[in-house]
């Protein structure tokens, strides 16, 4: 059905984490962070320890559904850029690719122009990763169709029973 | 499209509950907010209209323990059941890995989970997806009301193949884990098969 799982190796982690990393200290910003189409985060990086990332993800994904489907009710392919503007803070939500979005907080020590500049060159960075991240996974897929296991594949009735008795 | 993160070690999966307007999805999920212990669930987030009606879903993530040294996490989501929000129901079921359908038990909702499944048959295959294919769950909820269709009757006209299928009284919690875990093992067992 060509419903490819998202799966996420050390190696791109760190890059990706990286990139962000960057991205943050080059933007300005408060807070970068990666979340994918369907709300699941994938790495975030600079004020994040008083912040709910895990709904922010969420709702970040739900903001970008719900315009995509406005874009395509007037005939548009997409919105690529979302901006919110608060008293202190603002979001900037762009996607990356097709599958990620990504989503910078800033307040007034960047400003609009600077965070877009440096969007933009993160985001050909980032394609480049999550390109990689396909080819992977496609190659896993093949891998595991000839034969090598899985991590999951050994997964028990038990295995499953003990996720709910905690 | 469960996620699976190597570096991390977690995976996410995300399960929707679907169903008829005033079934009982949203209380399904508070339910299971107000019994889960606080370091295993997230915020629940509801947008909802004033009269406490679904807008748009909610969200609840859930901790479940770890699997093989993975992390296994589940989002739960909840559409908004109303026939005019189908737009929004649609957005939601992106990338689902499981469902929960909530249906009403009560005689005069019949017709109201009849059009709700076959609603919801048509919005997976917009989103590329199979309900004879992907893990499905049936809950009977609201069984302590008076006026309601007895099981065999709601069987027959609900059932899509051999889902599970359970009665519930998600107001008291009736029904509600055991709904869960069901759609949970099925999700998991997909994953073990290796995906699609
Ligand atoms: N008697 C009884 N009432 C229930 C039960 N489950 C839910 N309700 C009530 O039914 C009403 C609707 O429940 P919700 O959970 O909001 O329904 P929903 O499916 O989320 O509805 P939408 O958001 O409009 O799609 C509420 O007043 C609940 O308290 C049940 O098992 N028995
Ligand atoms: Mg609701």
């Amino acid at each position: 059905m060509g419903h490819s799982n998202i799966v996420l190796y050390e190696e791109e982690y760190q890059q990706i984490k990286t990139i962000l990393g960057r991205l943050n200290q080059e933007a300005n910003a408060r807070v970068v962070f990666l979340v994918d189409k369907n709300g699941q985060q994938i790495a975030a990086c600079g004020e994040i320890e008083n912040l709910d990332t895990t709904s922010l993800a969420s709702l970040t994904a739900g903001n970008v559904a719900a315009t995509d489907g406005l874009a395509k009710l007037i005939g548009e392919k997409e919105f690529s850029i979302l901006f919110h503007e608060g008293e202190r803070d603002n979001i900037h939500i762009s996607l990356v690719g097709k599958r990620v979005i990504l989503v910078i907080i800033f307040d007034e020590r960047s400003s609009l122009g600077l965070v877009r500049l440096r969007v933009k060159r993160a985001s050909i960075e980032l394609e480049r990763v999550f390109d990689t991240i396909v080819k992977k996974v496609e190659m896993e897929r093949q891998a595991q169709e000839t034969g090598t296991a899985s991590p999951f594949a050994e997964i028990t009735d038990e295995d499953i029973d003990n996720l709910f008795s905690s | 499209m469960t996620f699976i993160n190597y570096a991390s070690r977690e995976i996410n999966c995300k399960i929707v509950y679907y169903g008829p307007g005033l079934g009982g999805k949203t209380t399904n999920i508070q339910y299971i907010y107000d019994t889960t212990n606080s370091d295993s669930k997230g915020k629940l987030i509801s947008l909802a209209t004033e009269t406490d009606r679904t807008l748009f879903f909610d969200f609840l993530p859930l901790d479940l323990g770890t699997i093989r040294g993975f992390k296994t996490r589940f989002h739960l989501y909840t559409v908004p059941g109303q026939v005019f929000y189908d737009a929004s129901r649609k957005l939601i079921l992106k990338g689902v890995d499981g469902i929960v359908f909530v249906a009403d038990s009560q005689d005069e909702r019949m017709d109201a989970n009849i059009e709700s499944i076959s609603n919801l048959k048509i919005n997976l295959v917009e989103n590329g997806f199979d309900i004879s294919a992907i893990p499905y769950v049936l809950q009977l909820n609201k069984r302590d009301l008076p006026n309601i269709t007895n099981i065999d009757e709601m069987v027959k006209e609900l059932k899509v193949q051999d889902e599970p299928i359970f009665e519930a009284v998600a107001i008291k919690g009736i029904g509600v884990m055991e709904t869960l875990k069901a759609v949970a093992k099925q999700v998991i067992m997909e994953l073990k098969r290796g995906g699609k």
